[in-house]
């Protein structure tokens, strides 16, 4: 106090002294290396798990440096080549002598199984040639290739490994919305009886938003319920809602087979019923149906968590003055109640369909043949066919999806109103 | 008191400790359920007796390929070996990702001293892969959902008039679009002649249509003979050795259609760097005796030839196994054998196809 007196005016000092300024921002640069070092861990934890993995994402979908880097000699030949009929004898040469190191150091089936993503059938040429060629002495090589497979006098196969020779490739995106590339390096559409991605986009989409919508109609008033009866009896509702949150996915998943599938539960009831005959059971689960029902279920604490927390703040009294000014119980419900609760809808509608879109395991094990989601190639892709490119082509655009939606949320209702709790 | 507990506590550390350093502890990949247990009884179990090495199963097989290539990749192999097919170890042996086998070096002779290079079946062996067993892909019905006749061929399977109730296939084109075309009439030899042209590849989805609406398909091994017995399906594609685990242990009605069933062979791969410390033990679960011994528990027949003879009873019930074998002669008359070089080149692009055209 006394040194704030002795130096009244601009230059105020603490007691020992030091410029109140500098004090001042010395503690408030310890306060901020305290909060750094609190936050740390989570962000080198968030760093490692989940921005760095998703940039190799990223990175896989356009990464091609299978042919560059085990048939380097070939792909500095072919640079020179026009792209018509067959390259000459010096490309032919490159392409002996890195198949043959290839096929020594067991290093070419990684381009084979490249470039059979492209033209079905590559990795047989590759890996044949590979094998003969490391018997192969001397020239004339382009005799000698095309003499072991004569697919090597097709101008396709060469103009593959010419476009596929950079370090980078657009395929993997091209193959993900159903289109290639053709011949002559220009983008066309797959023949129709290859195409699946960009229907399957759609359906994860337009069922994602179903299985919101179904959640919304079904939690809503499950949470109004939570929230406005007595203690004891929102404490026992509270349980049963959280009770199969807490059971495994897959118990949920496959009690749901059990109760629908055609000799299940469901069917059995209303055949004893009457409702159906014997012969004509319904099809409820290995289609659409299934996948909505089970994932519906499966999701539906993620709606009703949000609108109970935010319902919970909704006083009472509010309701009980505007039935006192004269609304009728549903006018004060629309005016007065509902309205308080839509950031809690928005945050379970956007919880539940960002959740839904990302689903595989319910839609493998229910969904049959028409109620798959994108998801599920992406799984696929990587623990089956192996193509770890498309499948982190696919990963992105749905990545990119994702982010689409929240920014439209964000503009439409503005993440801020968004509660949780 | 107290201290007698303590004195105690340790002595049981330091033994839990010095026993986990003599003995080895293995991690083996595979198929799971009935198969792994098959390996458990005739390989692992013995082999624990003998050894003392713990041996880890995992059930991740389905994923095998995938799983070798991303451990290789990021430098940190934990599997020591991986049950494969031929077609994939021959992928991951072209990639680099397994080691090498000498077979007559690494392996074990028959007792009466042929080598292991002429022992196994005659063109299973290759470069970096040791068959243990023959399995077929097949079809099978439950006997109680026909009244009158019941099926026999692939052509009945097909036959949604004569035979009708629900199909489930696997959801992948591999055996469908054979069976497929064999049931239209081709014979087994044209079969992946046909299927390398677009008209042939045409004929067998058409063939496939016509049941389409039909089918349930599966994707793990365990749900063919599940879907079977809850009558949820009067047809399953499935392992034959799955198949017949319901008949004998578990008395299910179940009878397979020998008829165009598409067979192959199952064997090991020792993933990169793994060779010297799984020599031992896969020398030992690939002798004679250890796959003659493998017939016991389920139907499939041993891939070396001189453990053919031993072949006997099954372990529990008693019922001559030769029967129930792939390679049984009466089994053996329609057999088509899996093309591996075919599907190798053409998986991904008929994959696709079978994809579109079921999301159709």
């Amino acid at each position: 106090m006394t040194g704030l007196a002795a130096t009244s005016g601009n230059d105020l000092t603490t007691a020992d002294g030091v410029p109140l300024k500098v004090s001042l921002s010395r503690a408030q640069r310890r306060n901020k290396i305290k909060a750094v070092l609190l936050v740390a861990p989570l962000f080198l934890f968030l760093l490692v798990a989940f921005i760095l993995p998703i940039f190799d994402m990223l990175l896989r979908s356009i990464d091609s440096a299978e042919v560059v880097t085990h048939m380097p000699n070939t792909v500095r030949a072919i640079s020179t080549w026009n792209g018509e009929g067959v390259p000459e004898e010096a490309v032919f040469a490159a392409a002996a002598q890195d198949l043959a190191a290839g096929s020594r150091a067991r290093t070419i089936g990684k381009v084979a199984s490249r470039l059979n993503y492209e033209i079905g059938g590559m990795r047989s040429l590759i890996m044949k040639t590979a094998r003969k060629a490391k018997k192969l002495e001397s020239g004339p090589y382009k005799a000698a290739l095309i003499g072991m497979d004569k697919r090597w006098a097709k101008t396709d196969v060469w103009q593959l490994i010419k476009r596929e020779s950079g370090s980078y490739t657009l395929s993997y995106y091209l193959a993900a919305v159903d289109h290639k590339y053709a011949a002559d390096g220009s983008i066309e559409a797959k023949p129709e009886n290859l195409q699946i991605y960009v229907n399957l986009f759609f359906r994860t989409m337009w069922m994602s938003g179903l299985i919101t919508l179904l959640a919304l109609l079904l939690g809503y008033p499950v949470a109004f319920l939570l929230a406005t009866l007595p203690m004891r009896q929102s404490n026992l509702l509270m349980i049963l809602v959280l009770l199969p949150f807490w059971t495994s996915l897959l118990v949920r998943t496959t009690t749901w087979i059990a109760i629908l599938q055609s000799q299940g539960v469901l069917n059995d009831l209303a055949v004893w019923a009457g409702l159906i005959t014997d012969e004509n059971r319904l099809q409820l689960i290995y289609n659409k149906t299934g996948t909505v029902i089970a994932m519906t279920h499966i999701l539906l604490p993620f709606m009703v968590l949000p609108l109970y927390s935010v319902m919970k703040t909704i006083p009472p009294t509010y309701m009980r003055a505007a039935r006192s000014l004269g609304a009728t119980g549903f006018t004060a419900f629309r005016r007065v109640y509902f309205p308080q609760t839509l950031s809690g809808i928005g945050a379970g509608s956007i919880l539940v369909f960002i959740l839904s879109i990302g689903y595989y395991i319910t839609p493998a094990l229910v969904g049959g043949q028409s109620g798959r989601f994108i998801t599920n190639f992406v799984a696929y892709h990587m623990q089956q066919s192996l193509n770890w490119g498309l499948a982190a082509a696919i990963g992105s655009l749905l990545l990119a999806t994702v982010i689409v939606f929240y920014l439209l949320y964000n503009r439409l209702v503005g993440v801020d109103n968004m509660k949780l709790g | 008191m107290n201290k007698h507990i303590k004195i105690l506590g340790m002595a049981a550390f330091a033994g839990a400790f010095s026993a986990t350093a003599m003995a080895d502890s293995l991690t083996v990949v595979s198929w799971g359920g009935a198969y792994t247990a098959s390996q458990k009884s005739a390989y692992h179990d013995p082999w624990t007796k003998k050894t003392g090495d713990t041996i880890v199963n995992v059930d991740k097989a389905q994923a095998g390929l995938a799983g070798l290539r991303a451990q290789v990749e990021a430098g940190n192999v934990t599997w020591d070996l991986v049950d494969m097919l031929p077609s994939e170890a021959q992928i991951a042996c072209d990639e680099g990702l397994v080691d090498i086998i000498n077979h007559d070096q690494d392996l074990a002779a028959s007792p009466d001293g042929v080598a292991p290079s002429k022992d196994f079946i005659a063109g299973s062996l290759s470069e970096c892969f040791v068959p243990q067993i023959v399995y077929s892909n097949i079809i099978a019905f439950n006997t109680t959902m026909f009244s009158g006749k019941q099926p026999s061929t692939m052509k009945d399977v097909f036959d949604l008039k004569g035979f009708p109730g629900k199909r489930s296939l696997q959801k992948k084109p591999i055996n469908n679009l054979e069976w497929a075309l064999m049931a239209d009439g081709v014979p087994t030899d044209k079969v992946y002649e046909m299927l390398r042209t677009e008209e042939g590849v045409n004929r067998a989805f058409a063939k496939l249509d016509t049941i389409k609406d039909n089918v349930i398909w599966w994707e793990e091994g365990a749900q063919p003979p599940q879907l079977l017995a809850d009558k949820e399906v009067a047809f399953a594609s499935g392992y034959n050795g799955r198949i017949f685990n319901a008949q004998v242990n578990e008395k299910q009605p179940f009878q397979i259609i020998w008829d165009a069933q598409v067979f192959e062979i199952d064997g090991w791969v020792v993933p990169k760097g793994k060779m010297s410390k799984v020599k031992a033990y896969l020398s030992f679960a690939t002798d004679t005796q250890r796959l003659a011994d493998q017939a016991k528990y389920i139907s499939y027949g041993p891939a070396r030839v001189s453990s053919a003879a031993l072949v006997s009873t099954h372990a529990t019930t008693g019922i001559d196994m030769k029967p129930h074998m792939p390679t049984y002669g009466p089994n053996f008359k329609t057999a088509l054998h899996k093309n591996d070089e075919f599907w190798a080149d053409h998986l991904d692009e008929l994959t696709e196809r079978f994809n579109a055209w079921l999301a159709r």
